[in-house]
């Protein structure tokens, strides 16, 4: 199977690879796929507890090259947006801007759900903490 | 000496045809193109007597005792087609079970298969880890209804060499035909159809350095003799089995490449297996966590095979592929999202038949290409496990089994 220019470029380059430390407050993981299917992404944010905007994100995969490329294409486009504006990233943009395969369409899915999963942790997060610094005044 | 890439390591799905047997094929597109069945001219004699020759040049590097015994089909995949179902068919009054192993093949697979629709019964014997099945699980497999043990020589993605005269002995103790799926191992080590009680034997060109498009089919003519019905009916060639004109020029070739393999397997096989072992100290010692798949000692010379934890298989090859040819067990690799079934039959967890790379080499592999080979796969693999979240978890000593893993 041929790779897209884009998809050998993201693994050959990929964009943001690493790890923040997950209790800073702003952070968000999301750990999706499971070894045995041959997939797993970790993808974090980092988000602006002011202005909400994403200020930073970081992957890494365990998968493919177009799981890898599909990550870190996510990371890329994660970053400046609101957390509201990421929620709204879908697979097929991804597989329209990676030229995927029908094959590999599931590596896109894991993305988005990715994305939702370091979303869901974050917002899980700031209200657990706005709710015992309400607590606590 | 320079390096030429591409490098080619992938010689168990096929082979670079040998410059020797491209010569020996020529003359038979051009001025020799005479039907072997032609019985009344001297075109057809030419051509006959050239197939004849390929057929005992076969005959030999398989140890039969009668070149009549070689049938030419178009590949390993219709020889085992014909092996298999030709029994099935011929002998089905006797019986209806078949007993094969979980790491054939996808054409012995895939036949058994239809075969159980069309009303057989197939038993699948499990192989141990280091992929050889053993000769009593075989034994306690068979019934007074089993017509065909069919058992891969030499495995196509691990290397391990079974051992098939005990299993020849054992099929001849209680009668049953054994075909002996040697596509992997013909030309590579050491085979006789009489040493080893093999009564259908499948061998294909091009994986011996011989042209695509030809195979052949060992059909034991005696003690015992051994009927098939054909798969395709027409003039009656190859004694009936198989029918179609004799593509001469192929079959020359196919011939001229089983003889060359004879005269230097013993040395190509010394000189492969000191490379291979070269390329796998390189790195076992240089990339903790990478395990050998297959037996360490009973395999073939030229193959290597090894799951990196916690990288995927086709990542892997994507960093490599510029350079270098080589192929996965990985689902990714495939057009299905299952991994190797013959690496999980061996045992091993989906995680790591998810992550098998298959080094083979061939005779114009040079000790630079290993090198070099070697070195881009440490580099790939070390670079992709640095963006992988298992081997992050792994070193923070997180147990991966612990995780409660979220699969679609």
């Amino acid at each position: 199977m041929a790779y897209s220019d884009k998809v050998v470029d993201h693994y050959n380059n990929p964009r943001n690879v690493g790890s923040f430390t997950k209790d800073t407050p702003g952070v968000g993981t999301g750990l999706v796929g499971a070894p045995e299917c041959g997939d797993v992404m970790k993808l974090q944010i980092k988000v602006n507890l002011d202005t909400g905007v994403i200020e930073d994100a970081k992957f890494k995969t365990f998968g493919c090259g177009s799981a890898i490329a599909s990550s870190s294409l996510a990371t890329e486009w994660l970053k400046g947006k609101t957390v509201d504006e990421a929620a709204k990233i879908k697979n097929t943009d991804i597989v329209n801007e990676l030229k995927l395969p029908p094959v590999k369409i599931h590596c896109s899915v894991l993305a988005e759900d990715a994305i939702k999963a370091a979303l869901a942790d974050f917002r899980e997060k700031t209200a657990s903490a706005d709710a015992s610094a309400a607590s606590k005044q | 000496m320079t390096l030429k890439f591409p490098i080619f390591m992938d010689s168990q799905s096929t082979t670079p045809v040998d410059p020797r047997v491209v010569d020996a094929m020529i003359p038979y597109f051009t001025e020799k193109f005479g039907h072997p069945a032609s019985r009344n001219h001297s075109f057809g004699w030419e051509a006959e007597s050239a197939v004849d020759r390929a057929r005992e040049q076969i005959a030999k590097i398989i140890g039969a005792r009668d070149p009549k015994e070689v049938i030419f089909t178009s590949g390993g995949t219709e020889s085992i087609n014909l092996a298999i179902k030709g029994v099935a068919e011929m002998y089905r009054e006797k019986g209806n079970h078949i007993v094969t192993t979980a790491i054939e093949q996808r054409a012995s697979l895939d036949v058994c298969r239809r075969l159980e629709r069309q009303g057989f019964e197939v038993t699948q014997v499990p192989v141990r880890a280091d992929g050889l099945v053993e000769i009593d699980a075989i034994r306690q497999a068979l019934t007074d209804k089993t017509i065909l043990i069919s058992v891969m020589f030499a495995n196509n993605e691990v290397g391990t060499i079974q051992d098939m005269a005990a299993i020849g002995k054992l099929a001849k103790e209680k009668g049953i035909i054994f075909h002996a799926d040697a596509t992997q191992a013909v030309g590579k080590i050491p085979v006789n159809v009489e040493a080893a009680g093999i009564d259908l034997l499948s061998c294909t060109a091009h994986l011996i350095y011989g042209p695509k498009g030809v195979g052949a089919l060992y059909v034991r003519r005696k003690a015992p003799r051994v009927r098939i019905a054909p798969l395709i009916d027409g003039g009656g060639h190859e004694r009936g089995m198989r029918s179609g004109t004799l593509p001469v020029p192929l079959i020359v070739g196919f011939g001229r490449a089983a003889e060359i393999c004879g005269e230097v397997m013993t040395e190509e096989g010394v000189r492969l297996a000191k490379l291979r072992d070269r390329l796998q100290d390189m790195i076992l010692s240089n990339i903790d966590e990478a395990y050998l798949n297959g037996h360490p000692e009973r395999r073939l010379p030229h193959n290597l095979n090894i799951s990196f934890a916690y990288v995927e298989g086709e990542s892997v090859l994507m960093g490599l592929n510029k350079e270098s040819a080589l192929s996965s067990g990985s689902a990714c690799t495939s057009s299905t999202l299952e991994p190797s079934y013959v690496i999980s039959a061996l045992g091993a967890s989906a995680e790591l038949a998810h992550s098998s790379i298959r080094f083979s080499l061939h005779r114009f592999t040079t000790e630079e290409e290993v090198e070099h080979v070697g070195t881009r796969t440490i580099d790939v693999v070390k670079r992709l496990r640095e963006m992988s979240p298992l081997y992050e978890l792994a070193k923070e000593g997180v147990d991966l089994k612990s995780i409660r893993w979220k699969a679609d």
